[in-house]
């Protein structure tokens, strides 16, 4: 029998076993619960005790499947019901309650429970569906297609959707075909960079030696930055495979995980897929009759920010302080031990088995003709839905923040994104109608990053978001090169001063001369970016920093120093005394007039009497420079 | 090994091929500003950030010292891109050196002065806030005195302490709070270090002074 024909069938029979498995749980209901780490963070593991107790109680025949993240975060805990007559229906922000109810009125009776639904999974006339809101018309799900669908603990339902026909496809092709399916798809790394990921694997397989590697890197260490985490919790396999196809194009036998320590549940979840895979033959010596040898182990990273960074990853794999080499050389050419070795993000893995499977124009169907497929954002801060959504490349920033994240809580104006975590930066109103990629987002001045995306409100200073992000990497820097370890203090010190009310004239001109310097002179990615928070909130928000140097004025009234707390006299309701017990200090007294009265001396700026002053007054402001308060008093 | 013709400066330079940029211009006398670079290491530092160069074709200036020389290679050891990045990194580095060159044992044989005078930057900097490291003096050890304020990070102390000494010398913190110190962290009296010098005979700076030169 020829080569293919025996992966052929090989793997027909491996399908054939997953899919009878998999239909034989649709032969009665069936509840997943979502028990990623933010459904456990939001109490998912009790609402799978109640279900499983209640279904025990009741006596009804049911299937009960923990599933990873669907993306729905702000609604956690989630679950989601097939019941045989009745669509597939997702319900948010469940509670002990409302779980008891759903086995009990809608599995026991059949009430589907319809106020708590938060969508149905597929369009039908009972429950509208997650595309028929604005949200479900903008995403478009490729590497998260199965997340939170399938049991990430069992490798039968990834194979039952599809999964690990890619990698068969490709043994039984040349890994050149492979290779230039991946280069025409036009993939880019969504490790941050956006680095093509074809050319990448070309220098690894052209690379001289016997000996190469792959290597996932599932570092993720961005503040704020989950999806990597989400998609091995959720799906690994889909990542395994992903890495197996990586493996054969380029030559490598071996392949590692590099996972922080802090991620169990994805150390886990990636360990059992690769157990997993080994049993069914789709990793180890002569996978699926191909002849190809390949396995895969976990390497648990000690956490630090800059182990992403791929030589610092690889430091720390040799058993070396993780601190950043010079390249050139690249990894893809002399990696791990000297070896050629390609290091991909997980994301970039994911695409990986879609592009083989359905081909290079497809994924080029979607996205931007410099940027196809889609982009993974985890929305975060002033924002109505956050969690993760994948959307394709090219859409605007509006329709992400106002359709996708349903805007901005409380009514108040929005001010700015920052995308792309540290390295990234912060976008004003105009750039909203602008379709992101990787090329528009640098032009632009922010990166896309690892997707991190924080909305900011007009309660948000800018010159403090330039300094909590520069304070983030000042201390994330490794200190071994001296413009990331002493340029970034630099300017951290003179941020620091500025949100203090103690910046000079000069100091934008010299952060801006500092951070160009940086990043141009930086031994790696980490002091390459880390300016530019700074550089773009001062490209646009310049007048926000000059009204803190010029007049001691934070526009935003976020900066302590430069604010003082007020209660205006007309408004205060005198014979309430919420504020005055509200005061840790006892700053607040009552004047002759039996109006309350802030000590400005006393006040420790902790905002309580703000809080606590009855929403039909709303007497206490805040006022900058905090010199106002005396004009007002006059 | 195969030879290579370049320009450096103008100046037509014979290399063996692969040698690392900075080392074929300082044999053939030509200066670039250099801290923390040793001949032959595997993976050089590149740490210090003054080697900087610009080669013809490259879209911006890079590291001498991690640079291996090509056939035709033309390089300028200065430009104004250049001499700015080397005086920020220099700048940098003396805004967080404890500077006392009058009672320095190094003064006239420092490299931060040789830096200095080659590329005349002033030693005082203006431009940046002075960052002080709260660190003692180590002068726990009969042979060596140690001023971690001094210190610039280069490493070459550690390299040789490991090549020549008793490699007790390592580095240690994150960020800004990176130093040089003894394995497990006790003055170097305690250490095990034999006092042998090749430390401070090696140290660019006044951070790690033999004591017999002190008087
Ligand atoms: C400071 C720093 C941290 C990084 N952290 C990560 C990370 O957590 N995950 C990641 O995939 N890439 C990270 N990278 C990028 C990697 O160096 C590398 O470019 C990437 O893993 C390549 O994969 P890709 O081509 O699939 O994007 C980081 C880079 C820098 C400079
Ligand atoms: S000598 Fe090149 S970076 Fe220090």
């Amino acid at each position: 029998m020829s080569r293919d024909k025996v992966i052929k069938e090989n793997f027909t029979k491996l399908q054939q076993k997953s899919r009878a498995a998999w239909e034989s749980l649709r032969e009665r209901p069936l509840i997943l619960v979502g028990t990623a780490t933010c459904g456990r963070a939001a109490g998912a593991l009790e609402i799978l005790k109640v279900i499983k107790e209640e279904l025990a109680k009741s006596g009804l025949e049911a299937s009960v499947l923990e599933v990873g993240c669907m993306g729905h975060c702000y609604a956690e805990p989630l679950v989601t019901v097939y019941k045989p007559g009745f669509p597939p229906i997702c319900y948010g922000y469940v509670t002990e309650g409302i779980a008891a109810r759903l086995v009990q009125d809608f599995l026991g009776g059949d009430d589907p429970c319809l106020e708590f639904a938060l969508a149905a999974l597929e369009a039908n006339d009972m429950v509208p569906a997650f595309t028929d809101f604005p949200r479900g018309m903008i995403e478009k799900n490729i590497i998260l297609d199965k997340c939170g669908l399938i049991d990430p603990e069992n490798i039968e339902h990834y194979i039952a959707l599809g999964g690990y026909a890619a990698l068969a496809g490709a043994l039984g092709r040349d890994p050149g075909q492979v290779l230039e399916e991946i280069k025409a798809s036009g993939l880019r790394g969504r490790g941050g960079a956006g680095f093509p990921t074809g050319r990448k694997w070309e220098t690894c397989r052209l690379a001289p030696g016997e000996e190469k590697y792959v290597i996932c890197n599932a570092d993720e260490g961005d503040p704020g930055a989950f999806m990597d985490r989400a998609i091995l919790e959720s799906n690994p396999h889909q990542v395994l495979e992903g890495l197996a196809i990586a493996a054969y194009t380029v030559g490598a036998r071996q392949g590692y995980f590099y996972i922080r320590a802090e991620y169990p549940l994805a150390v886990a979840r990636v360990k059992k897929a690769i157990e997993q895979a080994r049993q069914a033959g789709l990793l180890g010596t002569n996978i699926l009759g191909s002849g190809f040898d390949f396995d895969v182990d976990v390497f648990q990273g000690s956490g630090a920010f800059v182990c992403g960074e791929e030589t610092a990853l690889i430091a720390s794999m040799e058993g070396e302080p993780g601190l950043p080499r010079h390249r050139p050389p690249f990894p893809a050419t002399a990696g791990l031990r000297g070896k050629p070795t390609v290091i991909n993000n997980v994301k970039t893995l994911s695409y990986v088995p879609h592009i083989v499977e359905r081909g290079a124009r497809w994924l080029r169907e979607t996205g931007t003709d410099g940027s196809p497929g889609t982009a993974v954002f985890a929305l975060a801060g002033k924002v109505i839905n956050t969690g993760l959504a994948e959307v394709p490349m090219g859409t605007t920033l509006r329709e992400v923040v106002y359709d996708v994240g349903s805007g901005i809580p409380g009514g108040k104006a929005f001010k700015a994104v920052q995308i792309g975590g540290p390295s990234g930066g912060c976008l004003p109103e105009s750039a909203l109608d602008m379709p992101i990629d990787f090329d528009s987002l640098s032009q632009a001045g922010a990166m896309m990053g690892s997707g991190g995306m924080v909305i900011l409100d007009e309660d948000d200073c800018m010159v403090e978001i330039a300094r909590f992000f520069l304070d983030f990497t000042q201390k994330e820097s490794c200190g071994k090169c001296t413009m990331c370890r002493l340029g970034t203090r630099q300017m951290l010190d003179i941020l620091e001063a500025i949100t203090r009310g103690q910046g000079k004239p000069g100091d934008i001109e010299l952060l801006l001369e500092l951070a160009e310097d940086v990043k141009a002179g930086s031994l790696c990615g980490l002091g390459k970016t880390a300016p530019n928070p700074v550089l773009s909130t001062i490209r646009y928000f310049r007048d926000e920093y000059e009204a803190h140097i010029k007049e001691r004025r934070c526009p935003a009234l976020m900066c302590q120093s430069l604010i003082a707390y007020y209660i205006l006299p007309e408004k205060c309701e005198r014979s309430c005394d919420a504020c005055v017990g509200s005061c840790p200090v006892e700053a607040i007294y009552t004047n002759e007039d039996r109006i309350k009265v802030i000590d400005q001396q006393k006040c420790v700026k902790c905002a309580s009497c703000l809080e606590a002053c009855p929403p039909q007054y709303k007497a206490v402001i805040k006022l900058s420079p905090p010199e106002l308060v005396n004009e007002m008093g006059a | 090994m195969k030879t290579v013709t370049l320009t450096i400066d103008g100046r037509t330079i014979k290399a063996r091929e692969g040698e690392k940029l900075l080392w074929v211009a300082l044999e053939n006398g030509i200066y670039i500003p250099n801290l923390c670079a040793i001949p032959g290491v595997k993976h050089p530092a590149a740490a210090c950030r003054l080697c900087f160069v610009e080669i013809e074709g490259y879209p911006r200036p890079v590291t001498a010292c991690t640079e291996p020389v090509v056939e035709g290679m033309v390089v300028s050891t200065r430009s104004p891109r250049v001499d700015r990045l080397v005086q920020t990194a220099f700048e940098l580095l003396l805004s967080n050196h404890q500077q006392d060159c009058a009672n320095c044992p190094r003064n006239r044989s420092c490299e931060l002065q040789r830096i200095a005078r080659e590329r005349r930057i002033p030693l005082r900097v203006k431009r940046l806030r002075k960052l002080e490291r709260e660190l003692p003096v180590d002068d726990s050890s009969p042979a060596l005195r140690y001023d971690p304020r001094k210190c610039v990070l280069c490493g070459k102390c550690v390299w040789v302490c490991r090549e020549k000494g008793t490699g007790v010398l390592g580095f240690a913190g994150r960020g800004f709070g990176r130093r040089i110190t003894t394995f497990g962290d006790v003055p170097l009296g305690q250490s095990g270090c034999n006092g042998c010098g090749e430390c401070a005979r090696i140290c660019p700076v006044g951070a790690l002074v033999e004591k017999k030169a002190d008087i």
